[in-house]
């Protein structure tokens, strides 16, 4: 068993390029999807798939500044917008207060994975390296993954019925080499190695951007508290998650299990007990 | 990106989505799917019927259940082939046990009251005396599980309208089950033998319909889809034909020998009700991944009980 090992996404870096999904694509020989003009900015390759395993978000926001709220402005700059609003000007963060927020998406290879759980071939495993990974042998194409991802990460392809996601590139970690997207992108954006230095890596970066006055950017997924256990490849995001299309707060659908059995149980002895009172009550 | 940060943005008043796209995958499963979860469902729930209608030595009551049961259990692989395409994928799912995957322990499952069911359905045909043993037993304690673990199946999910919905579920399949077994028995069974089918088809829609109920009522916002579209015509429908079917047979007294065609007729519309029923919580679960705010809303609430959050 080698050391954990999984990928830093680090946003703020991101320029878009789609590199990653580029190099990813070729790398795997993954196939190629139909895309078209979908409107969403420059993000005309919509969503990870099976035939997409990084995928390059594209957010372009123009927000308006609001004038209460516990700003690190000083008086004369609040009062200044303060005047600005009352004269019927929206104010915007700085400049025309545009800003475009890329991130390049990937499988999170969760320490608490719920494909791999659901998984009911062992198709979906965790490998030596920590990561999780479709073995394309078993796979019976049930599906079943699909739903039980919290990130909408693996889909069926429709040619084959199976299900395909990113493996971290599982063929190059066995020949020392790191992932391919990690490789191909050009401003260290996305980040490959083990999985403690690059939370280490994550806390010295997010230090350094609050300490520029960048309280917006925040850890996603570096925590083991979460409800997934920690992700193996984990973000560093300048919004709420929700706005990447990630969900806030993921849970295992492993850990509710329980409950569901439970009543799974209790409603298997109504049912024998329903069955058996009809028959009392039917008696003549 | 602002000097000043985040902290001078305009708080939002609900959560952003990107582009209004879904966060979560809606299930790729056909058709076959919740037609399976009705099959597994009248398998498992006739067997108990059968079950007990051999104990309690009504005879031609049990000969119609075992042969629900045996239609359930042959129809239900048959279907789940189809949806993964070849047979050998079946088999895939028999290489392992695997206690954390529903589906796993359902493909188990259904062999196993497969097998169970098909023994004493035929030690039941041979001996038309017979009263009842150990295999009876066992095909109804694998029988009602059989009609519930589905329930668990889409519950275990990353679906909002079914994950949430994961305490009451298996109630409503239950009593699903419960409707379609006295269903598919009153087809065809003899008056003087058919009543305590109706007692259990009666009863299950009113269990039914209070699960139901309970089921909405925790869903709270996320119940709409459960109203809306496809899931909602098919919820109502299913609600129409159950009830419908139940009013045909509680009508006169519960002892008395019904009449044969209505209760053939109440049966039939027993069965539609719960093949509608399946149908429509699958939809929802459509429905359900499709709207982005059902999966984030839920989360962020999670987020401001625990005081915390990403």
């Amino acid at each position: 068993m080698s050391e954990r090992v999984g990928f830093f996404t680090d946003t703020s870096v991101c320029i878009g390029c789609k590199a990653c999904e580029v190099a990813c694509k070729e790398w795997n020989q993954v196939p190629a999807d139909p895309q078209g003009f979908s409107g969403a900015s420059y993000d005309n390759s919509g969503e990870l798939g099976a035939d997409r395993w990084r995928h390059v978000a594209f957010i372009e926001q123009k927000l308006p500044v609001g004038v209460e709220g516990g700003a690190p402005d000083s008086w004369v700059q609040e009062a200044a917008r303060q005047n600005l609003v009352e004269q019927g000007v929206e104010p915007e963060a700085d400049e025309d207060g545009f800003r475009w927020l890329m991130s390049s998406d990937v499988c999170k290879h969760c320490s608490e994975a719920g494909c791999l759980d659901a998984c009911p071939t062992g198709s979906i495993f965790r490998t030596e390296f920590g990561t999780v990974v479709v073995q394309e042998d078993i796979c019976n194409g049930c599906g079943y993954c699909v739903v039980a991802c919290p990130f909408g990460v693996l889909d069926q392809r429709p040619e084959d019925g199976r299900v395909w996601k990113c493996t971290l590139c599982y063929d190059r970690l066995k020949d020392d080499m790191e992932p391919a997207c990690a490789q191909a992108c050009p401003t260290d954006s996305i980040q490959f190695g083990e999985l403690s230095d690059l939370r280490e890596r994550a806390a010295e970066r997010i230090e350094v951007l609050h300490q520029r006055g960048h309280s917006e950017a925040r850890l996603y997924g570096e925590s083991e508290d979460d409800g997934v256990g920690g992700f193996g490849a984990f973000f560093l995001l300048l919004d709420e998650p929700e706005v990447y299309r990630l969900p806030p707060d993921p849970t295992v659908p492993t850990r509710r299990a329980g409950a569901a059995w439970a009543a799974a149980g209790a409603a298997g002895a109504a049912l024998l007990a329903g069955v058996a009172a009809s028959f009392l009550a039917g008696r003549s | 990106m602002s000097r000043n940060g985040e902290a001078n943005l305009v708080p939002r008043e609900q959560p952003t989505t990107y582009y209004g796209r879904p966060v979560v995958k809606p299930p790729v499963w056909k058709p076959e799917i919740p037609l399976y979860f009705f099959s597994g469902g009248l398998a498992g729930a006739s067997a108990v019927l059968a079950a007990a209608a051999t104990f309690a030595g009504r005879r031609r009551l049990a000969r119609r259940a075992w042969a629900g049961a045996l239609a359930g259990v042959t129809t239900s692989p048959a279907l789940l082939v189809k949806d993964l395409g070849r047979p050998s994928r079946f088999l895939n799912m028999l290489r392992v046990f695997k206690v954390t995957s529903p589906m796993n322990l359902g493909a188990w499952l259904l062999l196993a009251n497969g097998g169970a069911t098909t023994f004493a359905a035929a030690l039941n045909a041979r001996d038309g005396e017979r009263r009842g043993g150990a295999p009876e037993i066992v095909a109804a304690a694998l029988g009602a599980p059989l009609a519930t673990y589905t329930a668990v199946l889409i519950s275990n999910s990353a679906i909002p309208a079914w994950s949430e919905a994961r305490r009451h579920l298996p109630f409503v399949f239950a009593a699903s089950s419960g409707a379609s077994a006295a269903g598919a028995a009153l087809l065809s069974v003899e008056p003087s033998e058919a009543a305590p089918a109706r007692a259990l088809g009666v009863s299950a829609v009113l269990a039914e319909e209070v699960a139901t109920m309970l089921m909405r009522r925790r869903l709270g916002e996320l119940a709409s889809v459960y109203e809306e579209g496809e899931a909602g015509r098919y919820g109502k429908a299913s609600r129409v034909l159950s009830i419908a079917g139940a009013a045909l047979l509680g009508a006169g007294r519960p002892s008395a020998a019904p009449r044969r065609d209505l209760a053939a007729v109440g049966g039939a519309l027993l069965l539609a009700g719960s093949i509608c029923k399946r149908w429509s919580v699958f939809k929802a679960g459509f429905q359900s991944a499709e709207d982005p705010l059902q999966t984030v809303r839920p989360q962020r609430r999670q987020i401001a009980r625990e005081g915390g959050g990403a």
